[in-house]
């Protein structure tokens, strides 16, 4: 079967540095795959590049069998590919509910002329919507901040308020960008828990940048590290953390991660 | 009309010239409030609209349709006005596609500009001299009418996944097209929508006045629409209809000033923007405007 996301030969310059080149990744329906790499190695770009907020310069990307690369960033994420960011970004001054329901946008069934009136079908649509936000609101613990505005939830509940944005419309495949950033270890904990039930409940493919090292050992189940917008190594967690040219490269010569205990570093 | 409204003395013409004035307005504002406040652009030239709007429905009761039949025709000349104003307002969206903030604010400035100097070299239409023979069609009811399709129809987009898409524009572009929102197609409805209504406004204030002149639709009158919306509030429906009849009745108040009562609007916004940025309902509603129940609830 062909994989779910397939990039191939992905490179991308900001003004000739080269952010990203000869970057590829296969990724299979149901998988866990984690991308990482030191400060500005790219994989954020890699997430832009996907989600068509940069323009593709060089490279080919299919997602459910069908090229995407020249797509607009909303007919890619109707099609299937929900997100998150690195630093929230939520509608601020929209309510918690409303932040939810626009993740749904693309899959109302009204017209403009139907919303102006008040058609029936613009009230069926909208009870099921708002039915359905609810739902989202209820599974990630935020009913009670439905109608608070964005911007004044704590900020755990600002990440876990993404995520329900994202889920909203029953992606195939969900690309998570730094969840755990600025979380302390406990958090962190939750985090990983919440992601492995999302996964099953939602029947989701997750593509995952992460920082913490706990978080990618604890979830991941392949990891590609990137440097310099290249990928120097591909594999289970357990192999890349001994690979020399990550050690050097990201974990640094000392490699604090080889000290761990082997028990924290088993996979998922 | 007349004989709909009980004879207390209180509506007196002029009373009831002032009461259109304020209708027209709120009309005028809740439109811009779509651009600026729900959506977050910047549009300083919706006098432009306006004036098409207006030239649009006058030419068709003055040159058009005959005298005895356009009184019955008034609701599609104002249509019609309002229609062509929508066309120009595609116009205007295209570069709103590209360009943000500052940039767009030129755009519909230039906009603006581009319409008086139109006007004012089609002699057909009198030049600079202005339009005339317009037959006075809009009476309170028409105004009162056109301010209920507004503030009903605004008030149902807003409350839509539309609006909630044109809010999520002003919120973050780019988030919001990442979270599947075609941002591209909801500002060409904001701007459809928004141009529609200010040109039906214009069509109502051409058959008031009875006269029309390019100077009219300057950026002078952009700039009372500007004062109207932040006065009343950005991002508001109740706002924009305060904002609207405040600020009407108050220059009407000042007549005494003189040439004078010009100041009061530019002033009023300088005020405005040190001390009350969000103005008086600044992303707020009354009561009655907010979405129904059924609307938020589970």
């Amino acid at each position: 079967m062909a994989p779910l996301l397939e990039i191939s030969d992905l490179s991308h310059n900001f003004g000739g540095l080269a952010a990203i080149s000869d970057f590829s990744l296969a990724v299979e329906a149901g998988e866990l795959v984690g991308l990482i790499g030191p400060n500005g190695a790219g994989k954020t770009t890699v997430f832009n590049l996907i989600t068509g907020v940069f323009r593709l310069a060089q490279g080919r990307i299919l997602f459910l069998g069908e090229d995407i690369s020249t797509w607009p960033s909303h007919r890619i994420t109707a099609a299937g590919i929900a997100r998150t960011f690195q630093n929230i970004r939520l509608f601020k001054n929209l309510s918690a509910l409303d932040n939810v329901r626009l993740g749904a946008f693309a899959q109302h069934r009204y017209h403009l002329f139907d919303a102006l009136r008040r058609s029936r079908a613009f009230t069926e649509e909208e009870r099921r919507l708002t039915r359905r936000a609810w739902e989202l609101l209820e599974r990630f613990q935020l009913s009670h901040y439905a109608d608070t505005l964005a911007r004044q939830l704590p900020y755990g509940e600002q990440r876990r308020l993404e995520m329900a944005r994202a889920l909203i419309s029953g992606p195939r495949l969900l690309l998570l960008d730094e969840p755990a950033a600025g979380m302390n270890h406990s958090e962190a904990e939750d985090l990983i828990r919440i992601i492995r039930e999302v996964k099953e409940e939602f029947h989701l493919t997750i593509l995952l940048i992460e920082h913490q090292m706990r978080v990618v050992l604890n979830l991941c189940q392949r990891v590609t590290v990137l440097d310099f917008g290249c990928t120097i190594a591909a594999g289970p967690p357990q192999e890349i953390q001994h690979h020399p040219a990550v050690l050097a490269a990201y974990l640094g010569r000392d490699g604090y991660l080889a000290e761990e205990k082997p028990d924290a570093a088993a996979p998922a | 009309m007349a004989w709909l409204l009980p004879d207390t003395g209180l509506l007196n013409p002029y009373v009831v010239q002032i009461l259109m004035y304020v209708g027209i307005n709120m009309i005028l504002t809740l439109a811009l409030n779509l651009v600026n406040g729900y959506m977050g652009e910047f549009s300083v030239g919706h006098a432009g609209f306006m004036g098409i709007g207006a030239y649009i429905a006058a030419i068709l009761t003055v040159a058009v349709l005959p005298r005895t039949v356009s009184a019955w025709c008034f609701p599609a000349v104002l249509l019609v006005g309002g229609l062509a104003a929508a066309a120009a307002g595609l116009i205007v969206a295209y570069p709103s596609f590209r360009t943000r903030g500052d940039y767009l604010a030129i755009v519909t400035l230039a906009f603006n500009m581009i319409v008086k100097s139109v006007l004012e070299n089609i002699d057909a239409l009198g030049g600079p001299r202005g339009y005339l023979g317009m037959p006075r069609l809009t009476n309170l009811f028409w105004v009162a009418a056109w301010v209920l399709i507004t503030l009903i129809a605004l008030r149902n987009l807003v409350q839509s996944n539309f609006g909630r898409g044109i809010m999520a524009i002003r919120e973050d572009e780019v988030a919001a097209n990442l979270t599947s929102v075609d941002t591209r197609r909801l500002k060409l409805y904001a701007f459809l929508i928004s141009a529609f209504f200010t040109g039906v406004a214009g069509g109502l204030y051409a058959h008031l006045l009875q006269f029309i002149n390019p100077r009219s639709f300057s950026i002078l009158k952009s700039t009372d629409m500007l004062v109207m919306v932040y006065l009343g509030g950005v991002g508001s429906l109740t706002g924009s209809l305060l904002g609207a009849a405040i600020f009407t009745v108050l220059l009407e108040l000042l007549r005494f000033l003189g040439i004078w009562r010009w100041v009061v609007g530019p002033l009023l916004l300088v005020l405005l923007m040190i001390f009350r940025p969000q103005g008086l309902m600044g992303f707020k509603e009354a009561r009655w405007l907010r979405p129904a129940r059924w609307l938020v609830s589970s």
